[in-house]
């Protein structure tokens, strides 16, 4: 036992003193990492004008996102990533003149983005929070420029012939020089409780006209000169019947609005600056009324359409502000906005489902009767309904229009239809990621494999003899080009089946449109995805949000006939109290196995360390009014849960009042929610910390699937020291009230930082410190007995590092070598949390040089090998950290033996080795999280990070040790041992011979 | 000898060495006269052979101590860290006595060979591969054995002292303990900020 230790140290320091950065070479880039770009939700996008002669769309993304995207294969010609804090309100396409120099001028004035390419200025002169962006969206001479403005409540936008783009923003009008940049003129709505509903520009006048509702009853109009931002009319009219929700532009100067029954259509009409009202009730319109109505926006001239229900209706108004109903439609229908085509004519497009497929249609805005365009595409069903249109004409060889058109679904992926296919699709929900989990891979037997992998003998040779060549220097560029490729794209790496080293697994992944996604680990290809029943907009659950995913079943003992699953978790709305919703998915297949709509709600999801029969892991369910509901509901989860009844406690964190509870249960659920699975908590303990001077602000526990190898940890001398590995061990962090704020919002005195290490079972505080002069925001990560948070120090204008490590002082006198060579000692036997504990703690600060967005650490299968932190920068990539730098007992002069366990000189600040990050060259924009998975092989980890892109690649925090690398060469080892064999049996029948020679003499 | 032997032949070559069984001498030959046949000349010889064979016996049981001079200095050397060069040093100072001691086993050996029966009353005695040569009747090698072993003895020692002091003996609770896993808890607590 002792050699083995002491080979394994031997190991670790050999190589960990040989090499301590990890980094690799250009060629293996590629290798075991994937990076992957997406965009998010499309909220606008704007075709570029057959004028310029690119195919190109122009889209803006509800992850802030804008992207130009090849129109022929849907890949991302050129992106920009904006921060949370620059949302796109739109973005519009200004054809001529917005000046170069000026902007690259503003670029440089302005530094408030280092992250734009050339031809990106920022305009922020003039006037408070409205920032345009301005983009050039070819390259930088080529004069078509991309505008895209932000912080707007309702926006609208306008391009002139001289260029003035005019902007509504945050209850102000505005006219910016598309030139300069300068406000030519303002107006201010801000002042007169207007809540604006829509600015409208008659085409070809100098007249702006600015609708909207003063007060639930109403109706106003402006009218304003485009040129010098005067003021024409200003006229208002009440209707007795309220409005409600928006209005819908069919004229230039008639808009249709709904009252606030929902029941009756409004024609208003400001002609001349007369304001109009005229009634229509839905029901003479259609016969049977369904409800209450809602109009769906759009902007074509003459056409509206409102929704009851589930149906559809579209409206034609005449030029005499006659309504008549043109279509009724049981089927999901959107409409697109108009698209000019020659003539001053508008074409418009209508997608409706049904079945299997969509009907797109396309027709001109005084025609209805009419299809320029009539198409039926085979859709997934798994792509939901469709949200949005978008189309665009071209000109067909035969003088015809054709149009194409890009739809956004309900999965947030967009697609982009031609000629009755899709041309491309992209799957930009992966741009928004909640939570992600793993699973393994099937186990490999005939006729599980997916993939056909299996290569002839002479291939085989063919690609160890390039090796061969490549390792005796003897290949030609060719040769080396060909051994790249085939390194590339080892068709092993993306088999469908577990491999020996644990490195392919399938990543489940849950985004924000209720969307499961299994990814392979091997390239990042797209296994399955699956739109959730549970988490779609239903009768029941009007605002589905999806929460979280754990693994239900995980089989071992039926590895080979027993799929595994994850079960989904979501709710019905933003309130606590709103239902949840659970979901259960196979893993290798993507069903939904089963869904469930709860009726109490979902606080919380305690995954129980125990698993029944089938190996269906139990899991605890809090709702919000604090009783606990067993899964899964079988009379064998009972059992196994009653036995382990009175060891089961929870703990809640209330962050806004500052209060941690810990609770117990207390038996079965009486009264109206009585249940066989509903059981009574009672409270224990509580944390109350005082409001003025503490807030929380975060909180981490150990991932609760982390193995810790040992307890014990030999320093220098041979001494011991034992770790305090609970898994019941709660991180808190507060700050001062005051200081919650941002960064430097106030001085280093009123500010501090207090961080808690807690005992979730009975609330015992077991550490505290205090940090003067410190703010948040905090970053943590906990493992094995450690944290380590991430801070920001106010005195010294940086951001710091802490770790803390807590070790138990109860069992350092276990040192009689004796008792322990017999195994007659407590170490490992069961302990209570209720015993008294007798900790110590060691911390140790750093100066870190990078704000961070997200920690996360390394784990591997048995938890020898040494661990590293990863951090996500503030540039969204991922730098690993060994944590031996993070280690309290470093000193500036440590000792001999300290020096050979491997202690650090202390520093004052961590070092950023350019060569440790994990993503090398590439960036993992907007980066939200990084997940990590130990690999079946001990020395390697699977990392994750995810944020608008997706970033996979393998860790060995100590290299790999156990072993041989990928581009080991069998070939030559073979050729070599044959050579050897084949060197005995002649060596050996020469030396016979000799002997009998010499015998004969 | 055991009831399922009835008979045996010994096909081993006793010429050169007194037989060890109860056979008789071929007619003629008289082990006793050989024994008997010495002259003075040739006593006086003998003496002065033994004599030559005590000294070379203790010279050869001395042996070991240069060898032991030889190991501690070269320990000395090799430092106390874990490193290819102080390892090789201790495994070869715990190799050479070892081997050296394997010899008793190989003079056991070679002992029961020759003296299964004669020695089987006799007094506890051993014997070794090296001392071979200097064997006598009239020689006493116990001393020099005792010494022998003894010398090797201390170099096995100062090898096992090597080894504790690089670490590589479990002599330290941290041996034992480096390796236990952490103790399971029995209470279990989830939760966390509500989702």
């Amino acid at each position: 036992m002792a050699i083995r230790s002491f080979l394994i140290f031997f190991i670790f320091f050999f190589f960990s003193s040989l090499n301590p950065i990890l980094s690799l070479y250009e060629d293996q880039v590629g290798l075991v990492d994937w990076h992957q770009q997406y965009l998010g939700k499309v909220k606008q996008a704007v075709f570029h004008t057959h004028k310029t002669g690119r195919k190109r769309v122009v889209v803006s993304t509800e992850e802030n996102v804008v992207a130009s995207l090849d129109l022929r294969q849907g890949e991302i010609f050129w992106r920009h990533v904006l921060g949370s804090n620059d949302v796109i309100d739109g973005i519009d396409i200004a054809l001529g003149k917005c000046h170069y120099p000026f902007i690259r001028r503003k670029y440089f004035e302005s530094m408030e983005s280092s992250r734009w390419a050339d031809g990106v200025g920022i305009f922020s002169s003039g006037f408070k929070a409205l920032k345009i962006i301005v983009i050039s969206a070819e390259s930088v001479f080529n004069g078509s420029w991309l505008l895209m403005f932000s912080d707007g409540l309702i926006t609208n936008l306008k391009i002139e012939k001289d260029n003035i783009v005019i902007i509504f923003s945050n209850g102000r009008l505005n006219a910016v020089s598309c030139i300069d940049g300068e406000v030519l003129w303002e107006k201010d709505f801000e002042g007169e409780s207007l809540e604006v509903q829509h600015v409208i520009q008659p085409t070809g006048s100098n007249l702006i006209y600015v609708v909207g509702f003063a007060s639930s009853s109403l109706f106003e109009m402006y009218q304003i000169n485009a040129l010098n931002g005067e003021l024409l009319k200003h006229e208002s009219a009440a209707f007795s019947g309220g409005f409600l929700g928006e209005v819908s532009p069919v004229f230039s100067e008639t808009v249709v609005a709904l009252d606030s029954t929902g029941l009756i259509l409004l024609t208003i009409s400001f002609q001349n600056g007369k304001i109009s009202f005229q009634q229509m009730p839905i029901s003479n319109l259609v016969k049977d009324s369904f409800g209450p109505a809602k109009i769906i926006p759009s902007s074509i001239t003459g056409i509206f359409a409102i929704k009851m229900n589930a149906v559809t209706i579209v409206i034609r108004v005449t030029n005499e502000n006659k309504l008549e109903v043109v279509e009724k439609t049981n089927h999901e229908t959107s409409i697109s906005d108009a698209l000019s085509i020659s003539e001053g004519q508008q074409a418009f497009a209508l997608v409706q489902h049904a079945g299997h497929e969509i009907h797109l249609r396309v027709k001109l805005a005084h025609n209805w009767d009419d299809n320029l365009l009539k198409e039926s595409v085979k859709m997934d069903q798994h792509r939901g309904l469709v949200h949005k249109i978008y189309i665009n004409n071209y000109i067909r060889t035969d003088k015809s229009y054709g149009f194409r058109a890009l739809i956004v679904m309900e999965d947030h992926s967009l697609l982009l239809l031609q000629q009755g296919e899709i041309v491309w699709s992209r799957e930009d929900s992966l741009a928004s990621i909640i939570d992600v989990t793993t699973s393994e891979l099937p186990v490999e037997r005939d006729g599980v494999s997916v993939a056909k992998v299996e290569h002839n003998l002479f291939e085989w040779l063919k690609g160890h003899m390039l090796k061969l060549k490549g390792t005796l220097m003897l290949a030609s560029p060719q040769d080396i080009a060909a051994i790249q490729s085939m390194r590339l794209k080892n068709s092993e790496k993306s088999k469908m089946t577990r491999d020996h080293n644990g490195f392919r697994k399938l990543l489940i992944v849950l985004t924000r449109a209720g969307k499961l996604f299994a990814l392979h680990t091997g390239d990042g290809h797209i296994v399955w995805s699956h739109l959730l029943q549970s988490l779609q907009k239903s009768k029941v659950c009007q605002h589905p949000i999806g929460l979280n995913l754990y693994k239900w079943q995980v089989p071992h003992h039926h590895a080979m006939d027993e799929n595994p699953s994850v079960l989904v978790i979501g709710k019905c709305g933003p309130s606590s109290g709103a239902p949840g919703a659970l979901s259960f998915v196979d893993t290798y297949t993507g069903k939904e196995l089963s869904s469930l709509s709860l009726v109490h709600s979902v606080a919380q999801v305690i995954p129980l360390p125990y698993t029944d029969s089938t190996e269906q892991r139990l899991h605890l369910l809090i709702d919000a009014d604090k009783y606990a509901h067993l899964y899964p509901k079988t009379p064998e989860a009972i059992s196994i849960f009653e036995r382990e009844f009175s060891n089961i406690y929870w703990y809640s964190v209330e962050d806004d009042s500052g209060i941690i509870k810990g609770h117990a249960l207390r038996g079965k659920c009486t009264g109206e929610v009585a249940d066989e699975v509903c059981f009574d908590t009672r409270e224990l303990w509580s944390i109350v910390f005082p409001s003025e001077s503490e807030k929380i602000i975060a909180t981490v526990i150990r991932k609760q699937n982390e193995v810790v190898h040992t307890q014990a940890k030999v320093i220098a001398d041979q001494e011991v020291i034992y770790k305090y590995i609970s898994r019941n061990l709660l991180f808190v962090a507060t700050v001062a009230l005051k200081g919650s704020g941002e960064i430097g919002s106030v001085t280093p005195e009123e500010s501090w930082l207090v961080a808690y290490l807690i005992d979730t079972v009975t609330g015992r505080i077991l550490h505290r410190v205090t940090h003067h002069g410190s703010q948040g925001p905090v970053h943590a990560v906990f493992s094995e007995n450690w944290v380590v948070y991430h801070y920001f120090n106010l005195k010294a204008h940086r951001y710091e590092m802490s770790v803390i490590e807590i070790y138990d002082q109860s069992r350092a006198d276990n040192k009689d070598v004796w008792k322990l060579v017999l195994g007659k000692h407590n170490l490992t036997s069961p302990i209570s949390l209720y015993s008294r504990p007798d900790v110590i703690t060691k911390s140790q600060s750093y100066f870190f040089t990078h704000s961070v967005k997200a920690i996360a650490v390394t784990s591997t299968t048995k938890g020898i090998t040494s661990k590293q932190l990863l951090i996500g920068t503030i540039g969204d990539q991922v730098l690993a950290l060994d944590k031996r730098f993070l280690d309290p007992r470093r000193t500036v002069n440590p000792t001999q033996a300290e020096k050979e366990e491997g202690i650090i000189p202390l520093t004052d600040s961590l070092p950023i080795i350019p060569q440790s990050y994990v993503t090398h060259a590439l960036r993992v924009e907007g980066l939200r999280g990084i997940i990590t998975v130990p690999a079946k092989l001990e020395s390697t980890t699977l990392v994750f990070a995810h944020g608008v892109d997706l970033f996979f690649t393998q860790l060995a925090p100590s290299r790999t040790y156990d072993s041989l690398t990928d581009d080991f060469n069998y070939a030559l080892l073979l050729i070599t041992i044959v050579a050897l064999v084949a060197a005995i049996f002649v060596t050996w029948t020469l030396s016979e011979r000799k002997e009998l020679q010499e015998n004969w003499r | 000898m055991g009831a399922g032997r009835r008979w045996a032949v010994d096909f081993s070559d006793n010429s050169t060495a007194p037989s060890s069984r109860d056979i008789p001498d071929p007619p003629g030959f008289t082990r006793a006269s050989v024994d008997q046949d010495d002259s003075a000349v040739s006593r006086q010889k003998k003496d002065a052979e033994a004599n030559w064979k005590a000294q070379k016996a203790w010279e050869v049981a001395q042996a070991p101590f240069k060898n032991l001079l030889m190991m501690g200095f070269m320990m000395w050397m090799a430092g106390s860290t874990v490193h290819l060069f102080s390892i090789g040093i201790t495994f070869s100072a715990l190799w050479q006595p070892i081997s050296a001691l394997q010899g008793v086993g190989k003079g056991k050996l070679s002992y029961d060979f020759y003296f299964s029966n004669a020695v089987d009353s006799s007094k506890f005695h051993f014997d070794f591969a090296v001392f071979e040569p200097y064997k006598d009747n009239k020689v006493d090698l116990l001393g020099p054995k005792l010494l022998f072993i003894a010398l090797n003895l201390g170099g096995l020692a100062l090898g096992v002292w090597k080894l504790n002091t690089l670490g590589l003996l479990p002599t330290h609770a941290s041996d034992w303990v480096s390796s236990l896993s952490p103790a399971q808890e029995v209470e279990y607590s989830g939760g966390g900020i509500p989702l």
